[in-house]
């Protein structure tokens, strides 16, 4: 049983390099076939991200969220769970934050700033420990009660926004207090007023955490232990419904910050939404390029989310659509996916000898439904 | 307007809007029988959707009247198809992860089709609207009936083809030599294998029904519900009509329940919308309850716990056996 941790141990650096450089070509004959130019998109994308300290700026707050479900992601394959909610924790974590920010009043900054941030993180963990529960108690597919959970989250927070803080008049609640927000005044004066809060910064130190708490306690072996093969970590004595509990309570934890510094660093206030942000299935996409590692995570998302906000440059000068970016991420994750393709083209073949199995890869055979 | 006319006015218009959702949850039914879990469906009904409005809007064009909207299925089964074989590539002969496949599967399928429709409508996020789409079919003699006849037998084509659907699903699926065959690759491909089943074979058919039926269903909602394409068209129906197919149990009537249910469940914002009352009621919850009752039987609370089939989600390997 290869298990979902395991796919980015066996293989190495070269496997997401040729999926980022395939997505990219993908992308440019898409935009080929589309008609448009793509050498000028490509390098407008780029004037985009580093054409002025602005833009460097936005690019930081666009690759911060990135980051966070993208460690909510790669923290539960590590357990050997698919979190597929960290786009419902994300919407959660946020919405707590909002009305813990807007409801609150007269409180100092060093309280309620931090006050918001520890309420949102926990309902975000809170919201992933639903789906924790379920598998461990009940047996239900994780994949499965995520997909559920990331709608009820959506219609909850829509709900709970307009009933309790709704600006009137407006599909969006009241501004936070001043004393929640999470914004840093002098760095985005210093930026041209690109939105810059502690989010990037809070980011790093969880990328630390992530890598602490998987490999430096006995916690985290136990959750490695568990996500390598649950039947032997059972019979070692380890509690593997009590760990998948706790991975995907720390991986919302993760995703309910990302909400966080959404609405606290970023917007100061939440709109009512039809659709989710999406930023959850981005961090799938972070957590397999940088294969669940925190280092590998971080710089994918730094890919992403420089990839994401360049987009807008694209279109802007070469008046590509911005979905462009979007087939780019997608064709990305299924290169990266199905890496066996990617494996038998680098891999010699042995002449005179048929290959049986096409790369190692068999992961998810945790996905059993039930 | 009295209770029974009111009564068959909904009844219709749930029929409407569970027709999507019939087809793609016996499309994901198809796929999870026989071992893979999509949850790509949801792209495959965007692809289909999208698919059937550009279609539907050149034949209108090129003077196909009504036969327009007919081309528009035919394109939408085609983009299901073609979206459910990247499925089948990737999760049966590349034995890759079905569920990140899926998610790749939704994120490509929005991106492309949005992409394509700016394309081809000079940077508009939607399609025009489109005049040759399906027309309500009332079957003489049938649709006289009272209550039946406003409820049942006035309807949309795509929705009589559900009636047929439903059925004959049950009957492929459980009646015939194909249909074990096909349930049993899902259960036990060790098993399959060893009598001289290929698991490779009925997995890629499995899936391409899947992507046949999402086709269609997304191509429905085009055609009859919205009248043109833009990135809210599908918006969460692939996802509701994968739950359906958990609510149903894997079983054909089963889902048809659960779809007549959900589609109620959207059926009832427009509805109750005509009542004063409805002000008081926060529609979110009506939007949250086909998950939230989802959640619940899968967790055992209502009923008695379900286990989908046995082997879906596992790539097959042979040395395994």
């Amino acid at each position: 049983m290869t298990k979902w941790s395991q796919i980015f141990i066996k293989s190495n650096l070269l496997v997401p390099l040729v999926a980022i450089v395939l997505g990219l070509l993908c992308g440019a004959l898409v935009m080929w076939l589309g008609g448009y130019n793509s050498w000028s998109a490509y390098s407008a994308l780029f004037h985009k991200v580093f054409g002025s300290s602005y833009d460097i700026g936005e690019t930081i707050r666009t690759i911060t969220p990135l980051l966070f479900t993208g460690l909510s992601v790669g923290f539960a394959f590590r357990a050997g769970l698919f979190n597929i909610g960290a786009e419902g924790q994300f919407m959660i974590g946020m919405t707590a934050a909002t009305i813990v920010g807007v409801k609150l009043h007269g409180l100092p900054a060093i309280v309620h700033a931090p006050l918001a941030l520890v309420v949102g993180a926990l309902a975000g963990g809170l919201w992933g420990a639903i789906a924790g529960f379920l598998k461990s108690n009940r047996g239900v597919n994780e994949v499965i009660s995520c997909i559920m959970l990331n709608w009820i989250a959506l219609y909850l927070s829509n709900y709970l926004i307009s009933s309790l803080v709704l600006e009137k008049g407006q599909q969006r609640s009241e501004m936070i207090q001043e004393s929640a927000s999470l914004s840093i005044g002098w760095l985005s004066k210093a930026l041209d007023n690109a939105r810059m809060d502690w989010g990037i910064f809070i980011g790093m130190i969880c990328v630390a955490l992530f890598y602490i708490l998987l490999w430096r306690t006995k916690q985290g072996y136990e959750l490695r232990a568990v996500g390598h093969n649950a039947d032997a970590a059972r019979v070692s004595g380890i509690n593997v419904k009590g760990s998948m509990l706790k991975s995907m309570m720390i991986s919302g934890i993760f995703a309910g910050l990302g909400g966080v510094f959404e609405v606290l660093g970023v917007f100061h206030y939440q709109v009512v939404t039809a659709a989710s942000p999406g930023y959850g299935f981005d961090g799938i996409a972070v957590a397999l390029l940088g294969g669940n590692h925190p280092i590998g995570i971080l710089l994918g998302s730094v890919l992403f989310g420089a990839l994401t906000y360049g987009s807008a440059g694209m279109n802007f000068t070469a008046n590509v659509p911005t979905e462009i970016v979007r087939i780019v991420i997608g064709c990305i994750i299924f290169f990266v996916a199905s890496h066996g393709l990617i494996q038998m083209f680098l891999k010699p073949r042995k002449p005179g000898r048929k290959p049986k199995k096409k790369g190692a890869v068999d992961g998810g055979s945790d996905l059993g439904l039930g | 307007m009295d209770l029974i006319s009111d009564l068959a006015n909904l009844t219709n218009s749930t029929l409407v809007f569970a027709t999507a959702l019939i087809f793609g949850a016996m499309g994901g039914l198809f796929s999870e029988r026989s071992g893979v879990f999509n949850i790509g469906l949801e792209g495959m009904m965007t692809g289909g959707a999208f698919a059937a409005a550009i279609a539907t809007w050149y034949a209108e064009k090129a003077g196909y009247g009504g036969a327009s909207p007919w081309l528009g299925l035919l394109a939408g089964i085609v983009c299901g198809v073609l979206f459910s074989l990247l499925l089948a590539l990737a999760s049966v002969t590349l034995k890759a992860n079905q569920a990140i496949v899926g998610v790749v599967i939704n994120i490509l399928a929005a991106a492309i089709t949005l992409y394509l429709v700016k394309i081809i409508f000079n940077g508009a996020g939607d399609t025009d609207i489109l005049n040759e789409v399906f027309s309500k079919w009332a079957i003489p003699g049938l649709s006289d009936i009272p209550f039946f006849g406003k409820a049942l037998f006035n309807t949309y084509p795509t929705t009589y083809m559900a009636y047929i659907l439903v059925p004959l699903c049950s009957y492929i699926l459980f009646k015939t030599p194909f249909g074990l065959r096909l349930r049993s690759v899902g259960e036990h491909p060790g098993a399959s294998d060893t009598v001289g089943i290929s698991v490779t074979k009925y997995r890629y058919i499995g899936v391409i029904i899947s992507g046949v039926l999402a086709g269609i269903g997304g191509a429905a909602i085009t055609l009859t519900t919205t009248g043109n394409f833009s990135h809210s068209t599908v918006s969460g129906q692939g996802f509701i009509a994968l739950a359906a197919m958990i609510f149903g149990r894997w079983s054909p009537w089963g889902v048809f329940g659960a779809t007549f249910f959900f589609g109620m469940a959207q059926a009832l914002r427009n509805f109750i919308k005509l009542y004063d009352w409805s002000a008081h009621i926060p529609m979110e919850f009506l939007y949250m309850l086909p998950y939230l009752l989802t959640l619940l039987v899968l967790a055992g609370a209502v009923g008695k716990g379900v286990k989908g089939p046995a082997a879906a989600g596992e790539p097959y390997d042979p040395s395994k056996r």
